[in-house]
């Protein structure tokens, strides 16, 4: 009977413990969203945020796109070819792109980069009384910390996915016309074809969502840590892990929103 | 009436951290206008106390009044709106690092006060220079300042918004001697000239005497003396004796293991 009880109470406690935090983190969520919609508004921090998530993240999406695009045109010819549908090779680049790669491979490099330097940064504050310093200073650490990176992570992972889609398509542009014998005007028109509007916008809502997830982790487990720089440093990793599985969770409950039939 | 209500009145104030009472009815009065310094050990809830006077933690029973008005009976608004009469200086000075000087230093004047950035920028030269440091200190980061020009910055941004309560959370800590006299020379000109009440926690004694006016010990959870400043290294009681002249053997044992 004891080891019945001890046997539940070891799964009920982590239950517990994940249904504690997931209530904790929608409420954050929901706080540091209110304040989006209550002056005063820190115009300034979220330019800030702006330009650390989208300008800085740049290079770092564009190279992985452009990779991306390249590989998938050299595996997609290689599939295709055992049963001659070689042609195919245009349409499946554009709209793996636009769809997936695009915005989760964006997201997994903008949570590695951004929700780590996020977390690493509010935990500081955190940890050497900065959080507090900001209370007594009659400002609202949610609303100066919290709200602009939150708004930024929703606005900048679309205008990265734009980038990285472009720049993926044309990774498997070169590819295809540089090396395997594609007509780079009928490679063109392959590519646009069968693309759909809803292609292309189902990625970049992706990407908003990403971005908000990727914001609301590296703030929240900043914000939530405790105990000096061990603290930190596992608020960081707790950032970038809990944004990747998130961002693959949502990729999942997106498309099947999007395109299940 | 009006005239003899304190400053700041304290009643029964208590806060736990799971099993650990930290504060277990703290009773404190600080006249308006005057400075008191609260010692006691590591860990006797000092800072938890101006913690909660300050609305960054929540005490679990007790009244907090500000000029006979109790925080804890406000709204979150009006007890944000009490707490912002209070300047704060931390202990490692709480710096933005993100933040060049002069707007850590101005800080408060934009948030508090809605200055635009031009005048604020101007004031927080002023309030720089009026704590000896020059102007071209304001472009700098906190990391590129010493320990004790990163005190004066932080003391720079607790005073600038003119509040009428001040407190200090070890101000000394960390610095050498001379610089410590420094601080307290800069605090105490500041209380001076603002004519504000002030609270200081510290485990200096030379800076206790310096700064305050009226000194209590924290011990156990509660106030356990209160009298002059002046009369700290004598105060008669054994625990403060044992305090002050810093001996191992009296009525305070240490707690050794966590």
């Amino acid at each position: 009977m004891n080891l019945l009880a001890d046997v539940l109470a070891g799964i009920g406690r982590p239950v517990l413990g994940v249904c504690f935090t997931a209530g904790r983190l929608a409420l954050f969520a929901l706080e540091g969203l209110s304040h989006l919609l209550r002056p005063p508004f820190h115009f300034r921090r979220f330019g800030a945020a702006l330009v650390e998530m989208a300008y800085f993240s740049l290079p770092v999406v564009a190279l992985t796109a452009i990779f991306t695009g390249m590989v998938l045109a050299l595996q997609s010819y290689t599939g295709f070819a055992r049963f001659s549908a070689q042609g195919a090779v245009a349409s499946v680049v554009v709209l793996s792109m636009t769809r997936e790669l695009g915005p989760v491979l964006a997201g997994l490099m903008v949570a590695g980069r951004v929700g780590a330097a996020t977390a690493a940064e509010i935990g500081t504050m955190r940890v050497t009384d900065q959080i507090d310093a900001l209370s007594t200073l009659s400002t609202d650490p949610m609303k100066y910390l919290v709200a602009p990176r939150l708004l930024a992570g929703i606005v900048a992972l679309p205008m990265l996915v734009v980038v990285a889609d472009i720049l993926g398509v044309f990774g498997g542009f070169i590819v295809s016309t540089a090396s395997l014998g594609f007509n780079p005007a009928i490679y063109l028109h392959s590519t646009f074809t069968y693309l759909e509007t809803m292609d292309v916008a189902s990625g970049l809502i992706k990407a908003a969502v990403f971005g908000f997830l990727i914001a609301l982790m590296g703030c929240y487990n900043g914000y939530t840590s405790r105990g000096g720089a061990q603290g930190v440093g596992h608020a960081t990793t707790a950032a970038v892990v809990s944004a990747s599985i998130l961002i693959l969770a949502f990729d999942y409950v997106l498309t099947q929103l999007f395109f299940a039939r | 009436m009006t005239g003899s209500l304190p400053k700041i009145r304290v009643r029964g104030l208590a806060k736990s951290f799971g099993e650990k009472h930290v504060l277990d009815g703290v009773d404190l009065e600080v006249p308006a206008g005057t400075s008191m310094v609260v010692i006691g050990g590591s860990g006797s809830g000092k800072s938890v106390l101006i913690k909660c006077i300050l609305g960054l933690i929540e005490p679990d029973a007790g009244r907090i009044e500000i000029d006979g008005v109790d925080l804890l009976s406000l709204s979150p608004r009006k007890r944000r709106a009490m707490t912002a009469r209070i300047g704060m200086l931390f202990q490692n000075g709480a710096l933005f690092d993100s933040l060049p000087v002069w707007e850590n230093v101005a800080f408060g004047l934009m948030a508090q006060k809605m200055l635009r950035r031009v005048e604020a920028r101007a004031r927080a030269g002023e309030i720089l220079g009026q704590l000896g440091l020059a102007a071209s200190v304001g472009e700098l980061f906190p990391a590129e300042l010493s320990g004790g020009m990163q005190k004066r910055v932080a003391l720079a941004r607790a005073i600038a918004a003119t509040p009428d309560i001040l407190f200090f959370d070890e101000p000394t800590t960390g610095l050498d001697p001379i610089m410590g006299a420094v601080i307290d020379g800069l605090i105490l000109d500041c209380v001076k000239r603002l004519g504000s009440t002030a609270v200081a926690i510290t485990h200096d004694m030379a800076s206790a005497q310096r700064i305050g006016d009226a000194a209590a010990m924290l011990h156990g959870g509660r106030i356990v003396w209160s009298g002059p400043a002046a009369s700290l290294l004598e105060s008669g009681n054994p625990l403060v004796d044992q305090f002050t002249h810093g001996r191992r053997e009296g009525p305070i044992r240490m707690e050794l293991r966590a």
